[in-house]
Formats: C-alpha cells, sequence, structure tokens
C-alpha cells in the first residue's frame, strides 16, 4: 500500500514537473462544469452553470455575498456532502471524469483537489506534522520520504526560509499570513492537481496578502487554481480568467483582461466599477 | 454615593456572603469528619478485616469492594458512554430523533440513584441471573454514570472546533479517520475528565448496589467477579444506622467516611491531573 501510494505520487510529480507551460499555446480543459445545479434543503443555490477551465491557469470568483462562489467552490471536491439534504444535478468533469459519479472514490477526489479554507486553520500539531497529516492519512510510513515531502511542499508555498529552524514548534506560533501559507504547504504536500483557495487573504494584512498572491502566481505553473474572492484587485491580479456570480448564476466568465476591462454586461461593469455589491 | 454605587456594593457583598456560606458549609463537614476520623486512621484499619461483629478491625474488604465495583463501572460506561459521544455529535443526522435521544440521556442523568438500584436487581440479578455480586452492582453503576459520561463526552467532542473536522477530509482522509487523528486527541482529556467525575460519583454510591451485590458484612475478600461484597459507602451506612452497636462503632464511621471521602477527592484529581497533563502534550 505505502509503496503504490508513493509511486503513484512521484509519476505524478515528474509528471507534473515536466510540463512546461507554454504562454503561447492553448492550455487543455481540465475541468468542465456543465448544467449544474445545486440545492440546499430549501433553496437552490445555483443555477444551471456552465463553465471551463483550462489547466494551469488561475480562475477568480467574485460575485456579492452569497451569491453562491463559496458553495460552488466547495462543489469541486464535495465538500458540500457534509452537509445534509443536499442536491446535485448536471455534472462537473476533471480529466473527463464527472465528480458525481457513483463509482467514484470521494477521498481519491479530495486528495487531488486540494482545498485552502477562509479561515486559516492549521491543526494544533507542530508546522512538520501539519505538512505531514495528510501523507500520514494516506498512508505512508516511510520517514525519509515524509520529511523529504514536507520540505519540498514548505519550499512550495514559500514558507521554508521562514520556517526551517523551528518545524517543532507549534504551528500556532506562525503569523497569520504564515498559517495561511502552511495551509497551502499542507494541501499541497499530498500533490493535487487542482487547487481551490476560498478567499485565502480576506483575513491577512496587506503585506502577507501579496506573498500569497505572488505564491498563487507560482503555483499556476504546477496546478489548476480555483480561487474566490471578495476583493476585486486581488482577481484582477491573480486570475487568468474571471467568473462574475450572482444570486447563483454565472454571470459572465472571460479573460481577466476582457472582464475588467470590456465586459460583455452591464451588471458585471456596474459590480466591478463598485455601484454595488 | 449614587444609588447605584448603593446597589453595587450591597449585591456584592451578598454575592461574597452567598460564598462564604458555601465555603463555611464545606469546611464544617471537612472538620467534622477529619477531627473525628483522623484518630481512626492506621495502617491496620486500612488493611485488615472488620472483627467481633465490626466492632473493631478494618475496612479492608471494603475497600477493596470499592475497588473493583468501581473498575467494573469503567469498564462498562468508558466505552459505551464514549462510544455513544462519538456517535451522537459526530455521526448522527441533526434532528428531531437526535434530539430527543440527547434529551432522553440528560433526563436519564437526573433519575434517583435508587431507581437504578432497583432496576439492577430486575435486569441484572434476576433476568440476567448475576445474582447479586460485584459484576450486578458495577453493571448498575455503570449504567447510572453513562449519562454523565456521555453529556460529558459530547460536550468535549464539541468543543473541537469544526475546521479540524473539515480541513482533515479536505486533505483526503476518511470521516473516521478525521475523527480518529484530529478530532480525538483533542477531545479525549476532557472525554477523560468527564468520565473520572462521573466515577467518582459512582464510587461514593449506595443506594445501586443496596439490593444488587454490597454485603453487610464479610469477614473475607470476594473472590471472584460473582461474589458479593462490601463497599465503602454502604459500609457507613450500616456503621451509622444498622449497627447493633451505634455508639461503638461511631470511630469506625468516622474512619469510613475519611477514607471515602480522601478516595473520591484523589479520584478528581486524577481527573484534572490528566486533562491538565494531556492539555500541554497536544499544544506542543
Amino acid at each position: 500500500m505505502t509503496v503504490k501510494m508513493k509511486t503513484h505520487i512521484t509519476s505524478r510529480t515528474q509528471g507534473v514537473s515536466n510540463k512546461i507551460v507554454d504562454e503561447n499555446k492553448e492550455n487543455i480543459v481540465k475541468i468542465s462544469v456543465k448544467d449544474f445545479n445545486f440545492y440546499y434543503e430549501k433553496s437552490q443555490a445555483l443555477k444551471n452553470i456552465n463553465l471551463k477551465i483550462k489547466e494551469n491557469t488561475v480562475v477568480g470568483i467574485i460575485g456579492p455575498s452569497g451569491c453562491g462562489k463559496s458553495t460552488f467552490l466547495r462543489c469541486f471536491n464535495r465538500m458540500n456532502d457534509m452537509i445534509s439534504g443536499i442536491k446535485y444535478e448536471g455534472a462537473i468533469c476533471i480529466d473527463g471524469k464527472n465528480i458525481f459519479d457513483k463509482e467514484l472514490d470521494i477521498v481519491d477526489l479530495r486528495r487531488n483537489i486540494g482545498m485552502v479554507f477562509q479561515k486559516s486553520n492549521p491543526f494544533p500539531k507542530t508546522i512538520f506534522e501539519n505538512v505531514a497529516y495528510g501523507l500520514r492519512i494516506n498512508g505512508i510510513r516511510n520517514k525519509e520520504y515524509i520529511s523529504e515531502k514536507v520540505s519540498r511542499s514548505l519550499r512550495n508555498a514559500a514558507l521554508w526560509d521562514e520556517v526551517k529552524d523551528r518545524l517543532n514548534q507549534s504551528a500556532f506560533s506562525l503569523s497569520g499570513g504564515q498559517q495561511q501559507r502552511l495551509c497551502i504547504a499542507r494541501a499541497l504536500a499530498v500533490e493535487p492537481e487542482v487547487l481551490l483557495l476560498d478567499e485565502p487573504a480576506s483575513a491577512l494584512d496587506p503585506i502577507a496578502t501579496a506573498k500569497v498572491e505572488e505564491l498563487i502566481h507560482e503555483l499556476k505553473k504546477k496546478y489548476t487554481i480555483i480561487i474566490v474572492t471578495h476583493n476585486m484587485q486581488q482577481a484582477a491580479r491573480v486570475s487568468d480568467y474571471t467568473a462574475f456570480f450572482m444570486m447563483g448564476e454565472l454571470v459572465e466568465h472571460d479573460l481577466t483582461s476582457k472582464i475588467f476591462t470590456k465586459p460583455s454586461k452591464k451588471i458585471t461593469e456596474d459590480y466591478i466599477t463598485g455601484r454595488f455589491g | 454615593m449614587k444609588k447605584r454605587q448603593i446597589t453595587q456594593v450591597l449585591g456584592f457583598n451578598f454575592l461574597r456572603l452567598c460564598i462564604a456560606l458555601v465555603i463555611l458549609i464545606l469546611a464544617v463537614i471537612l472538620y467534622d469528619i477529619v477531627s473525628k476520623g483522623m484518630g481512626q486512621i492506621s495502617w491496620e484499619f486500612l488493611t485488615s478485616m472488620p472483627k467481633d461483629g465490626m466492632t473493631k478491625g478494618g475496612i479492608f474488604p471494603a475497600i477493596i469492594g470499592t475497588f473493583f465495583v468501581t473498575v467494573i463501572t469503567a469498564l462498562l460506561s468508558i466505552p459505551l458512554g464514549m462510544g455513544c459521544a462519538i456517535y451522537l455529535n459526530e455521526y448522527s443526522k441533526k434532528g428531531k430523533i437526535t434530539r430527543l435521544i440527547r434529551m432522553s440521556i440528560r433526563n436519564l442523568s437526573g433519575v434517583p440513584s435508587i431507581v437504578y438500584g432497583l432496576f439492577g436487581v430486575v435486569l441484572f440479578v434476576q433476568l440476567l441471573h448475576l445474582s447479586t455480586s460485584i459484576l450486578s452492582a458495577g453493571l448498575t453503576l455503570g449504567l447510572m454514570t453513562l449519562p454523565w459520561t456521555i453529556t460529558a463526552s459530547e460536550e468535549a467532542l464539541k468543543n473541537v472546533p469544526q475546521y479540524y473536522r473539515d480541513g482533515a477530509q479536505a486533505l483526503g482522509a476518511t470521516k473516521w479517520q478525521a475523527i480518529r487523528t484530529n478530532v480525538l486527541p483533542y477531545a479525549v482529556p476532557g472525554m477523560l475528565t468527564g468520565t473520572i467525575l462521573g466515577l467518582s460519583r459512582a464510587a461514593g454510591e449506595t443506594a445501586p448496589i443496596l439490593f444488587t451485590g454490597a454485603a453487610f458484612y464479610l469477614p473475607f475478600l470476594p473472590r471472584s467477579l460473582s461474589d458479593q461484597f462490601m463497599a465503602l459507602p454502604y459500609h457507613l451506612y450500616v456503621m451509622a444506622t444498622q449497627h447493633h452497636a451505634i455508639e461503638k462503632v461511631r470511630p469506625i464511621a468516622y474512619g469510613t467516611a475519611l477514607v471515602l471521602i480522601v478516595l473520591i477527592f484523589c479520584m478528581n484529581f486524577f481527573a484534572i491531573f490528566i486533562r491538565y497533563k494531556l492539555r500541554k502534550v497536544r499544544i506542543k
């Protein structure tokens, strides 16, 4: 089991690192959302969403509070399944496979789709153990492999230099921005292909925010990233594509440069220019 | 002085009076028992059998009996109670039925102990033929402690933030993995503390063991779980109210009371100690 898991992860790593992102080349579609509806017990939260997300791009999801952004994000790794009384319709395909397929193992799905929550939420463990957690629950016991993986994940999350001398201290001893990057490192350690970021910088000061945004730029070379944000400037800065949601509907989805300069719908323009929201 | 300041001063002093009164009562009880029971305590008192119709000798069989009965109580109520709490807090769907179950459990903790005692007779002694024994008494006390264990354990689980569960599952942990590795380690100190407090209460109970296994006088130690036994609280009850020479055995009664109180204090301190200890470990 351990060996299998390890080879599985390494082969995937190599696959990712060999891939060179060519700015001119059209990236392949990683995720496609088809006629997707989502219902809570008493209301419909998402209405007929259609969306294609390309590999190694960052998609920013913006929209007023309560428009269904976070609900949408939590559909990709099926975190909404924990809520009772929910219902899905339509499909979300990742690499062509529908994630709502009955055959699909939800544990595999979540390993493949990393998520970083709004509030930085390190576990009450050491910095090292936080990052190692995902590996351990996936049955990896090899100590050298784990420590190698932890340091690589911390480097990829641009946190290594700040914590390398205190890996055995509590994760709570880190600052807010560091904690958030630790959570990103924790998600990276299990080698996901897609990263979901739910307002990752909403509780951070401008300097820490800048660091996280820089990191997102770096990460998109390897991962496909979907980020929910309240902050319009942030969406403009970090995302290649922007999707604007309102009242559970996808109003507009296009290149970020287009959405922020020449949106095709009046309501998008109104929202972006701050006329409401 | 303004009126509301006067109210404030009066209010504070009233609250001070309340706390002083409570401490006073506690102090009087403790002083009475310690001063009259202390003279009785000796190595011999703790380790020898009662003699001459319990007018002389020690309380060794009662200490041993209470110990074993408490062990049986713990063996029943810890796994069962923690299991129930985990199910209720982590797995059960929130709804009317769960609320009803939870409410019933809370209500069970208010059922008088004599009712548990009689229920124990019917269930364990008569129906399951376990006879009046350590086992029957321990199981009866276990049932009585369950609502406490479940409630305390559930509170401890509730105190673990939701994101420990979500975060773990988002990394690909199954629900049980998330609970085992990221919830239980932080809930166990609280669970144990509540459970031990419940056990210490059970160790001091008389009514549930009265009909299910405690013996008036046994000049020997129980040899198996199906033997009757002497227990500290029941022994105290006997010495204080049922003995033929009550005045003569009064010092023994005080000695027994002191031993029982010290035992229960020790258990409570142990509960506080492990909570403190485990809390330190987890922050590291």
